[in-house]
């Protein structure tokens, strides 16, 4: 099969690569340039693991071509941390312990910091609907909400428990 | 009694350790290790239910190029050993059902492994083959046991005479679907063979719940020592069940690494395959019979159960074992039975029998409690037995009448309203509640290792696997309490054979089993080496027996409570509200348990709103995928709250912790479907409750 020349920009290194035209995001972003941070959970769309930034707007990156990101800006979740420090979503899921196994947690950040850009304060339902393509089948959520309201500054969610000591 | 430790970090609210390899996409799991020379491999699956392979052209599929291997029934490695049906990979032109192994291409890179696969030709000669549940098949069988060992059938007193005098009765079916354990990360392994001290070696990392497990069951297949086989687990994107055996993917991936010119073999299954490679939960079909007094005591409960199992591989979920216990009832009687299929092989998901079969238990209890005129709470605090029915045991602790007494006051039950008398716009409110319960399981034979180090550090070692329970973390709290030093100063390894022997994690008994061979280790360390011991100084400990277990019957147990909006014109369901009290001895760590609950409870509220998979009379899976097996997403949850009673069971181990891995999950599909009940006056008595069922 052809190859095809693109250009691209992930976590502010530019790559010139020949990709194979039916080569997915995802699958160059992993295969080709090692960055395994973002995950595959399915092939339908379905899961966000795969979640990444293109030119500032989330993506499912199991759903574009590598050969559609040509000219583009990647931040996968390996790119957010400057210097060692967290970026302020990943410190929020940290610290409101918003993760089990972690497997959706690349996409889950993402998908938030995409969210909060659109609506920086968003309500808990807000949240649950900004988040609803993104599935975790390990935390029931509700840390995942309560992080992602962390970030935002708007205190602790409503409707959620308080992690300290035995309830 | 065990012996207790002195706590300091157990019971603290610790952060997950590797929270910030999480965060920052740097845990490797099996997949994302990098391995030089990698080839990839991608699997054909059998596009008939049962029959025979009679011929596979491969030509089209090299002819892309980049194709090194395509291994089919004709050119496999011969296994040593074909007796267990579902991991005799490619070991003869047999086809079980639909969905199963018939070649695995290995090819230079994933999209070319995919696209020869899709070019394999495969020619079959079918059989008739029978793939949908009969609860009334005149084939059906009873299995000499139910899983793990559990009698297949009980009988105590005379239920039909009791059903027969009884004040009140309830007869009902049940029934709940296949379901897919789904954890986010599918099924992937990858698997290298070389040599090492002049021996063949087979290396695998592998998704799964139990390294030792993996090398014990893989060992045999391909005639090596189990110190042959390394197996390594750092990282595992969830399992609940469907990891904790490997699976026929686990061996196609070594046997794919066998045509593979030496290098290794990454064999990821897409989300599709995993349906039918992964295992499932069987369907049931429920008939069960309550027999009361006019006060709503219990006098007669038979529970009966059909489920479905593979022709390829038996497997009998123990659905009924829970209602031997679960109250006092003079007259009990059990039973299970199998319908054997042309389907994939069902296994374990997430409290195997406790979870269906709280289903159908506690939905009976709530349609006596409306025969009888007796609270739901109420009913169930009156059936609570003092001692174990089933063995004459008593209790470590049995705790259920607190948590349901808790929980009513937390979630503001309601007594006395009748079913659809509360209505919100065009939603119809109702509340519901269900009790729960999960065994004490202990996993015999693990053993762990403690080394001290320099600055008063110590190192930590067992094959445990932390699948995103928190092991990591809370297995440290442990070491810590049982060397008398700060969390900080312990080094743990885990995951991996050539650390000491660990069984599965699984049976909500990983702590409890992992926990108490680290105390024998850490016990030993003190024992022979003393108060201050030498660098390098080490001390290995096997798990004790714990006899208390064979004098006492030892579970957990919770209630469910939970609020239901149907909307009057769709029956479409929303659960605004579900608050849940555990009993379930000390809590290790509250903020990991908080977790492990609510994805429990989440995980049993999707089964009730969404979760099924369809067999279709030609064997098909046609839901095969997230897109149309639905799991509970963000805007499915509303307010949870997961709350234990603050306790200690000095029987069950020497943390006085029980497992809290399933109990959140069993029972809350009933509580659901009573409060749909309470909503609406219309009784659903299958699973999932959807709109068409609860209808307008
Ligand atoms: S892998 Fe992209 S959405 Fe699931
Ligand atoms: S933490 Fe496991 S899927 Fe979200």
């Amino acid at each position: 099969m052809a190859n095809t020349p693109i250009s691209v920009t992930v976590d502010q290194v530019t790559y010139e690569d020949d990709v194979e035209p039916r080569t997915l995001l995802v699958q160059y972003l992993r295969e080709q340039l090692g960055k395994t941070g973002t995950l595959i959970g399915c092939d339908t769309t379905n899961c966000g693991a795969c979640t990444v930034h293109l030119d500032g707007q989330s993506v499912k990156s199991c759903t574009m071509f590598a050969v559609q990101a040509d000219g583009h800006d990647v931040t996968t979740i390996e790119g957010l941390a400057q210097d060692g420090d967290l970026h302020p979503m990943q410190q929020a899921f940290h610290e409101k312990h918003a993760l089990q196994c972690g497997f959706c947690t690349p996409g889950m950040i993402m998908q938030s910091i995409a969210l909060l850009q659109e609506n920086p304060n968003p309500t808990e339902q807000e949240v649950r609907e900004g988040l609803e393509g993104n599935l975790c089948r390990c935390t029931g959520y509700q840390n995942i909400v309560a992080a992602v309201q962390a970030a935002a500054g708007a205190g602790s969610a409503a409707g959620t428990q308080s992690e300290e000591g035995a309830a | 009694m065990t012996q207790q430790l002195d706590t300091t970090e157990i019971g603290a609210a610790r952060g997950r350790v590797d929270a910030r390899a999480k965060v920052t996409g740097t845990a490797p799991y099996a997949y994302e290790h990098h391995v030089d020379q990698a080839t990839y491999g991608h699997l054909v699956l059998s596009s008939i239910a049962r029959g025979r392979v009679t011929a596979i052209d491969a030509t089209e599929a090299f002819a892309q190029g980049g194709v090194h291997a395509v291994v089919t029934h004709e050119n496999a490695h011969r296994l040593a050993d074909v007796s267990d049906g579902e991991l005799a990979v490619l070991q003869s032109d047999r086809v079980g059902f639909r969905g199963q192994i018939v070649a695995i291409v290995v090819a230079e890179d994933p999209e070319t492994a995919r696209e020869a696969a899709r070019l394999v030709q495969v020619t079959y000669d079918e059989e008739p083959h029978e793939s949908v549940l009969d609860a009334d098949s005149p084939d059906l069988y009873a299995p000499d046991q139910v899983n793990p060992a559990f009698e297949t059938d009980t009988d105590e007193g005379d239920v039909e005479a009791a059903l027969a005098e009884a004040a009140f009765t309830v007869d009902a079916v049940y029934e709940t679907p296949v379901q897919h354990n789904s954890p986010m990360e599918p099924h992937q392994t990858v698997a290298t063979w070389d040599h090492h001290d002049g021996r063949d070696r087979l290396v695998l990392l592998d998704s799964t719940q139990g390294v030792h497990p993996v090398r014990q069951t893989l060992a045999p297949l391909f005639a090596l020592d189990p110190q042959q086989v390394t197996v390594e687990a750092p990282f595992v994107g969830g399992g609940f069940g469907s990891k904790g055996m490997p699976h026929a993917n686990v061996v196609a991936a070594a046997i794919a690494a066998k045509h593979s010119g030496g290098r290794p073999v990454k064999l990821p299954l897409t989300r599709q395959q995993t349906f039918t490679l992964g295992g499932h939960r069987t369907p049931t079909v429920q008939r069960v019979r309550l027999g009361a007094d006019a006060d709503g005591r219990l006098d007669a409960t038979w529970h009966e159960v059909v489920e479905h199992t593979s022709r390829v591989k038996e497997f009998a979920e123990q659905t009924a074992v829970a209602t031997r216990l679960m109250y006092d009832s003079p007259n009990r009687r059990t039973s299970h039975r199998l319908h054997a299929l042309d389907v994939p092989v069902a296994s374990w998901m997430r409290a195997p029998g406790e979870a269906p079969g709280s289903f159908a238990l506690e939905v009976a209890m709530d349609e006596l409690a409306v025969a009888t005129g007796v609270d739901p709470v109420e009913l169930r605090v009156r059936n609570d037995p003092a001692s174990d029915p089933e063995s004459g045991h008593p209790w470590s602790q049995r705790h259920l009448v607190e948590c349901l007494r808790e929980g009513a006051e937390r979630f503001g039950w309601q007594t006395g309203v009748p079913p659809r008398s509360r209505r919100e716009g065009r939603w119809l409110v109702g509340q519901g509640v269900a009790s729960a319960t999960y065994p004490l399981n202990v996993m015999p034979g693990n053993e762990a290792e403690v080394e001290a180090l320099d600055g008063g550090r110590y190192a930590v070692r067992i094959g445990a696997v932390d699948i995103g329970t928190g092991a990591r973390t809370i297995l440290g709290q442990i070491a810590a309490d049982a060397l008398g030093c700060p969390v900080g100063a312990v080094e743990l390894s885990i995951g991996d054979t050539s650390l000491p022997f660990a069984t599965v994690a699984g049976g909500s008994a990983g702590t409890t089993s992992w926990g108490s061979a680290i105390v024998a280790a850490a016990r030993a360390l003190r024992d022979e080496h003393g108060a201050s011991p030498a660098v390098g100084a080490v001390a290995r400990g096997v798990q004790p027996e714990n006899p208390d277990t064979e004098q006492y019957s030892i579970h957990s147990f919770g209630a469910h409570f939970v609020e239901a909006h149907v909307d009057a014109h769709t029956g479409e369901v929303r659960v605004p509200r579900m608050v849940s009290v555990f009993s379930a001895g000390r809590i290790i760590n509250p903020t990991t348990a908080r977790s492990q609950l609510l994805g429990g409870m989440v995980m049993g509220l999707s089964a009730a709103l969404h979760e099924e998979t369809v067999i279709d009379p030609s064997g098909r899976m046609p839901n095969h995928d997230l897109a149309q097996y639905h799991v509970a997403s963000h805007a499915d949850i509303g307010h949870l709250e997961a709350h234990w009673l603050d306790e200690v069971d000095e029987h069950a181990n020497p943390m006085g912790s029980k497992g809290i891995g399933e109990i959140g999950i069993v029972g809350a599909a009933a509580a659901v479907a009573n409060a749909t009940f309470d909503a609406t006056g219309v009784r659903v008595r299958s699973l999932p409750l959807t709109a068409d069922k609860l209808g307008g």
